[in-house]
């Protein structure tokens, strides 16, 4: 028999409310019971039932259990509303708490929690604590939960009542569901606070490992998600804690799945032992494709997740790209995130049958999966050279079909494969030309102009064609009128005759005196100076050759890959950006009615690159491909050969000083600070916000005894600081002031304290770059002498597998300018070996041998120094260095 | 962070709440009005289901007529969030007997308001399973499940149970007869290219489960999968028998399954819930028997007519036979008039769906059964682009018939007072999405 409540949402005649109090004071229980539902179906459809408060709280006293949850579930709604009269519940929670019934018990505690009025707060300590250590286990997992609770209303409040740690015996429970509870409460705290609450020690791991057999699916998920956080301390650790969490992989929930992969993955980091982590990507792979079956929201949330763990370890689905194949009825999330993941997977391998699968898309009838289903053909083709060829000739195909929007993506495509391999396929330009008179999108616009530009040469009729686009001028975007401009400019150096010399003048003409966009004015008149001053210098920079561009589709940088990683399953893994970016927790500030929302929705899906190829120089922008390399080719010439000031090299911009003490842990107070060496002077660069709503001032810092004896050189000199404003310091330091003493650690601790606030206590992590002298160049005998001097044994070396040397001049150049000092080179088969030097204050000096193969990743370092303690500082600092 | 929602809000279609519950307060009430007014009221809908708005994120799913929609504001475990949403409405169709719908929330508003206190905590999801939540949390809404049920005691311990290590499973049942139900559903998925390879072709099974068991019983499940084999020879010392044997991709089991014993021994035991449950689901991608063959040409003479071949072979064996079986085979929008030939079933031109949709009631093993049409177009002078022709799709149920080719090789039962147990084993190969391409 279903339900019959929809009759209590019927709205009577006149007077709703007065008639409610009526039957909420009924002599009858059924009647009062019928008339609270109708207060509740009331406030499910929005309308303000707060004035009944008392009289609904009148029906609180009740055997009838679903009677009481009612007015329990009023309570939490509008409890906030009515604070003084809430008062008014407390008693009955509290005789409630100590119920017979385990599950009224629980229910108080549970309601109580939820309402977040201060004084029944106050009143909620003495039964919580009596629950915590109830006999039955439902009342101890909801008291778990409880904990949480108050401490996002009160955090003092937990900590002085001691709550924590009746938190964290209850680690040790018998009941699994309630280790799991308490075990997602406490992450939860310690989430929140800057203290260390939740200690993951070794034994803490062995207990939540074996509760994770016994608990409920979701209480698995909590573990999991918990431990990931865990730093096994060796490789044989981490084996053993993979070994205990893989069972979890043939589960039925995919959140317990994909905890369990994120935790795998995380281990998987320390493991050296090829055959163990073969082992296990082998593994992982069924149940990943398994999630594909789910629902589509699902498999969406699967798809965003298997993106990065592809990125990371491509071995794991290497063989499995047909799953990904698109399924007529997928809905489009699912199907886009698939093109994406097909483009990863793709390989010389598979890439024929991938073809047929991205021309079988291009023909569907949604445009967006379309387009990117061509743009698909174009990635692959740049990212597999041996299969260009292959791709190039199904966008042909593809262009024959006539499709406008599919030619037009079929273009732009094709432009970006012309500048990832020159002079191959300009034979099928002739085709492109046919479709000249379709074009309508500024970007496929702009890239067929380019094209025409480029290849001018090889066209017979280019000026014909360029002068076509030449009459709509001034109507055209930027974006086309940019490439019209320098197309022309290339036309008429490589065919100076008549026809392009008279649409130069035009077109200079148009692009300075008729137009008020400067970047199209300027770059215009760039030209004209070159074309008029020395038209051979123009060919050199107008015709320059272009830095070849590479493939985009392992696109995240890789600390961002470990951060998404290790969110796994969450929303940050979803959004593909880390939490701090999407959250704006300010716990402080209440949300209310207020908040606002911005006009432009972002979208969660889609962060599409688009064809903005990575261009190998590193200092260009992401903007349209093929005007940036004209633009830079300029520049160029205009400082000579001081091309680095194109990009100023500035100190640390105050912005990207790292945050210390985020303003959540400083009660508003967000410090940022930084250690940086100046003209051979340390100074810790520090930047205070205000978040507060008073001012701050009388700031004072003291540092902690550390390996180098860092302390300040002198005051801090901070002025104060108003509300939502910011203030930068620039505090000079002195070494070996207080050493600390035991091995070697970057951990450089700080107290900071003003006149109005508690003293903040914050860590920084100290960099050995910051103290490599000016002075540590040496000679090359000196070199050799001290190396044979040292013994064997103070030799370490490293491999630094994520970074690489391009280009040894410039590695060179880099490393000096940190004063890491080049000695010597020599050639080893293809790889190259760098000497180098540096030295550290108290004399210790850096031997040190770089070997790496150019323009591949991996490097091997080799150090010998009279404190070989130092090196996984200086290996950190090398490593830094060389990712730039 | 595993927490799944701040909120959770269910929604008609014209963006009503039907009902909602706040959970943490670090959304606002009127969030809601957010994804109103920037999701369902816009072309949005449907084209994400994580969407960020402000400062909040919403994960929704639209089940028949109702939008379920949560919130967070924190970087929430959104793996957590949809299987919490999934699980919670089984739970609900478990309570309201089957259906879940606008009509149903409104039936039942105060039966869900409970369950959704009990089923989450914080935001923290907490026990969801209904045969454990139904020994405290009773409603007239409340369909008894099964009518041979034994007597229905009040349970004191019932807190014990939503927490025990056995939480799917209450104590004290009894049962005249002890039986089992298994039934073995296969869903094949193929996608073939229009010259007949086939592109990808996999197979999901699920083991469903139906328990009138008295106490609290063991089960041993024994397949013929290879693993499992290879295993228990290992164990008892005795070659492999001879027989198909066959090699799943992948297994997922019911949370009652114990994991770590599957992972070293290999077998699949378990306590089961009592009543109807999925066991588990597995994965085949290797040695599977496509039941059907199609063989289209479609031939499109000029602008205006079009000439529809279908051929379909059935491949199973001859004594079995297939059940409701669809064909639709897409034509394009301007078709004008068809004139249809079947060998069997019936075929007619569905203008709705832009296909031809020939139905056979009951298809024999080893059979064919041919299509031949005439379409006639409706000739538009604007119609550049050729037509984009959608894949002809399939459906059909074959009793008996496991397109994997998997078998239950025994399922034993131990329970301490040794009662006999009668086992039922049933198995059916259905369509998932069986797609031609033409």
């Amino acid at each position: 028999m279903s339900g019959h409540d929809s009759k209590y949402f019927s709205t009577t005649k006149k007077g709703e409310i007065p008639e409610l109090k009526e039957e909420l004071n009924s002599q009858y229980k059924d009647k009062r019971k019928d008339a609270v539902k109708k207060v509740i179906a009331a406030m499910t459809v929005g309308k303000d039932v707060s004035s009944l408060f008392t009289d609904v709280l009148n029906c609180m006293q009740t055997e009838n259990l679903e009677l009481k949850k009612l007015v329990y579930l009023y309570l939490i709604n509008y409890a906030k509303s009515q604070p003084d009269l809430a008062i008014l519940a407390v008693n009955t929670f509290v005789k409630d708490s100590q119920d017979p019934n385990p599950l009224i018990r629980a229910l108080a505690v549970r309601t109580m929690g939820c309402i977040r009025v201060d004084k029944i707060t106050e009143y909620l300590c003495d039964p919580l604590q009596r629950c915590l250590k109830d006999d039955d286990p439902y009342v101890r997992k909801t008291a778990a939960i409880c904990v949480a609770k108050l401490y996002d209303i009160n955090a003092e409040l937990v900590e002085d009542r001691g709550f924590l740690e009746a938190l964290k015996d209850l680690i040790s429970d018998n009941n699994p569901m309630v280790v799991a509870n308490a075990v997602a409460a406490l992450a939860e705290i310690q989430d929140n606070s800057s203290k260390p609450i939740f200690d993951l020690t070794t034994s803490t791991l062995t207990k939540l490992l074996t509760a994770l057999n016994e608990c409920t699916e979701w209480g698995q998920v909590f573990i999991l998600d918990a431990l990931s956080k865990y730093k096994a301390s060796d490789a044989r650790e981490a084996e053993n804690i993979v070994e205990r969490v893989t069972p979890r992989l043939q589960h039925a929930n995919c959140a317990v799945v994909l905890s369990a992969v994120k935790m795998i993955l995380q281990q998987m980091e320390l493991i050296t032992s090829p055959d163990v982590i073969r082992n296990l990507c082998k593994k992982m792979a069924p149940p990943l494709v398994t999630l594909l079956s789910a629902e589509p929201e699902i498999q969406y949330v699967a798809l965003r997740n298997i993106n990065l763990i592809v990125q990371r370890r491509p071995t794991i689905l290497a063989h499995e790209i047909k799953v990904f194949f698109c399924k007529y009825n997928d809905p489009i999330y699912v199907k886009m995130e698939k093109l994406e993941i097909m483009i990863k997977l793709a390989s010389d391998r598979n890439i024929d049958q991938v073809l047929l699968e991205f021309k079988e898309y291009a023909t569907e009838v949604d445009v967006e999966f379309v387009r990117k289903a061509v743009r698909a053909i174009g990635r692959c083709a740049i990212k597999l050279e041996r299969a260009a060829e292959r791709c190039i000739s199904v966008l042909l195909e593809l262009i024959k079909i006539k499709v406008n929007y599919v030619v037009q993506e079929a273009i732009i495509v094709i432009k970006d494969i012309f500048r990832r391999y020159p002079n191959t396929y300009e034979s099928i330009i002739a085709t492109l030309c046919e479709s000249l008179d379709t074009l309508d999108e500024p970007e496929a616009k702009a890239s067929m102009i380019w094209i025409i530009g480029e290849y001018a040469e090889r066209i017979d009729n280019a000026d014909e064609l360029l002068e076509s686009f030449l009459e709509t001028f001034p109507e055209e975007p930027a974006q086309v009128q940019l490439q019209l401009l320098t197309a022309t400019v290339k036309l008429f150096l490589k065919k100076p005759t008549e026809g392009p010399q008279q649409m130069i003048q035009v077109v200079l003409n148009n692009a300075t005196v008729e137009t008020d966009n400067p970047d199209l004015r300027d770059r215009a008149y760039i030209y004209w100076r070159l074309l008029s001053t020395d038209p051979e210098a123009a060919k050199d920079v107008v015709l320059a050759e272009k830095p070849v561009i590479s493939d985009d589709s392992n696109q995240l940088d890789s600390s961002l890959l470990d951060e998404l990683l290790a969110n796994i399953a969450t929303l940050s893994s979803v959004y593909h950006k880390p939490p701090e970016s999407f959250i704006t927790r300010v716990k402080t500030v209440e949300k209310t009615e207020e908040e606002e929302f911005p006009e432009g929705v972002e979208g969660g899906g889609y962060t599409e690159t688009s064809s903005s190829l990575v261009v190998d120089t590193g200092a260009t922008p992401p903007a349209p491909p093929p005007a940036v390399p004209d633009l830079l080719d300029l520049m160029g010439l205009d400082g000579g050969d001081d091309t680095s000031a194109i990009v100023p090299v500035d100190q640390p911009a105050a912005s990207m000083l790292p945050v210390l003490l985020p303003a959540a842990s400083g009660q508003g107070l967000e410090i940022s600070a930084q250690l940086i060496r100046k003209d051979g002077q340390l100074f810790y660069s520090l930047m205070f916000e205000n978040n507060t709503n008073i001012a701050l001032d009388g700031f004072m810092i003291q540092f902690n005894k550390n390996t180098f004896g860092l302390a300040a050189g002198g005051p801090l000199q901070v002025p104060q600081v108003q509300p939502g404003t910011s203030a930068r310091a620039l505090l000079p330091m002195v070494l070996f002031q207080n050493i600390a003493p035991g091995p070697p650690n970057p951990v450089l601790q700080v107290a900071v304290k003003n006149n109005q606030q508690p003293v903040w206590y914050f860590s920084d992590r100290l960099s050995l770059l910051v103290l490599f002298m000016e002075d540590g160049r040496m000679e090359r005998p000196t070199f050799l002498e001290t190396w044979k001097s040292l013994p064997d044994s103070n030799e370490v070396s490293k491999d630094i597998p994520g970074v690489g040397i391009n280009n040894v001049d410039a590695t060179i150049e880099q490393l000096g300018s940190s004063n890491m000092f080049f000695i010597a080179k020599r050639k080893n088969g293809n790889q190259e070996v760098l000497y180098l030097s540096a030295k550290i204050p108290k004399g210790t000096p850096f031997l040190i041998e770089l070997t790496a193969v150019v323009g591949v990743k991996g490097v091997k370092c080799a150090i010998k120094s009279p404190a070989p303690d130092m090196a996984p500082l200086f290996f950190e600092a090398l490593e830094t260095l060389l990712r730039g | 962070m595993p927490v799944a929602a701040s909120a959770i809000y269910f929604l008609n279609l014209r963006g009503d709440v039907l009902i909602n519950r706040l959970y943490r307060d670090d959304v606002g009430g009127n969030m809601v009005d957010a994804f109103r007014m920037h999701i369902m009221q816009t072309k949005e809908l449907g084209t994400c289901p994580v969407r960020q708005i402000g400062g909040c994120s919403f994960f929704y799913m639209r089940i028949s007529n109702v939008y379920i929609v949560i919130v967070v504001s924190s970087n929430a475990n959104v793996a957590c969030a949809f299987k919490f949403v999934v699980e919670a409405v089984a739970l609900f169709k478990s309570y309201f007997g089957g259906a879940f719908d606008e009509d149903a929330i409104r039936n039942n508003f105060v039966l869900i308001y409970e369950l959704l206190d009990e089923i989450m905590d914080f935001g923290y999801p907490q026990n969801l399973s209904p045969e454990i939540l139904k020994l405290y949390i009773t409603q007239e809404g409340v369909r008894s499940p099964f009518s041979s049920k034994p007597t229905d005691k009040p349970v004191p311990n019932a807190t014990l149970q939503v927490t025990g290590a056995v939480g799917w499973r209450r104590e004290g049942l009894s049962y005249k007869k002890n039986e089992v139900f298994l039934d073995i559903v296969e869903s094949v998925n193929l996608l073939m290219s229009s010259k007949g390879s086939v592109l990808r072709c996999d197979v999901t099974g699920k083991i469903l489960m139906k328990c009138f068991l008295s106490g609290m019983p063991d089960l041993k499940l024994g397949l013929n999968d290879k693993i499992g084999l290879e295993k228990e020879s290992e164990i008892k010392s005795r070659p492999t028998k001879s027989g198909k044997t066959i090699e799943l991709d992948d297994v997922t089991f019911h949370q009652c399954v114990n994991l770590t014993r599957f992972n070293s021994e290999k077998t699949v035991s378990f306590v089961p819930p009592d009543g109807e449950f999925e066991l588990m689901k597995y994965r085949i991608t290797e040695g599977v028997n496509l039941p059907f063959r199609v063989l289209p040409t479609i031939k499109e003479l000029g602008r205006t007519r079009m000439e529809v071949n279908v051929k379909v072979k059935s491949v199973f064996g001859a004594k079995m036979f297939a059940l409701g079986v669809v064909i639709k085979i897409p034509v394009p929008k301007q078709t004008a008039k068809t004139s249809l030939q079947v060998t069997s079933g019936r075929a007619k031109y569905n203008a709705s769906m832009d296909c031809l949709m020939w139905k056979i009631r009951k298809f024999p093993g080893q059979t064919e059964s041919t299509l031949s049409a005439e379409v006639e177009l409706i000739s538009t002078i604007a119609e550049k682009k050729s037509w984009t022709r959608p894949p002809i799709q399939m459906e059909f149920q074959v009793p008996m018939f496991t397109a994997s080719g998997l078998r239950v090789r025994f399922l034993k039962v131990w329970e301490k007072s040794g009662y006999n147990t009668v086992e039922w084993v049933r198995y059916i190969t259905k369509a998932g999405s069986y797609e031609i391409r033409c």
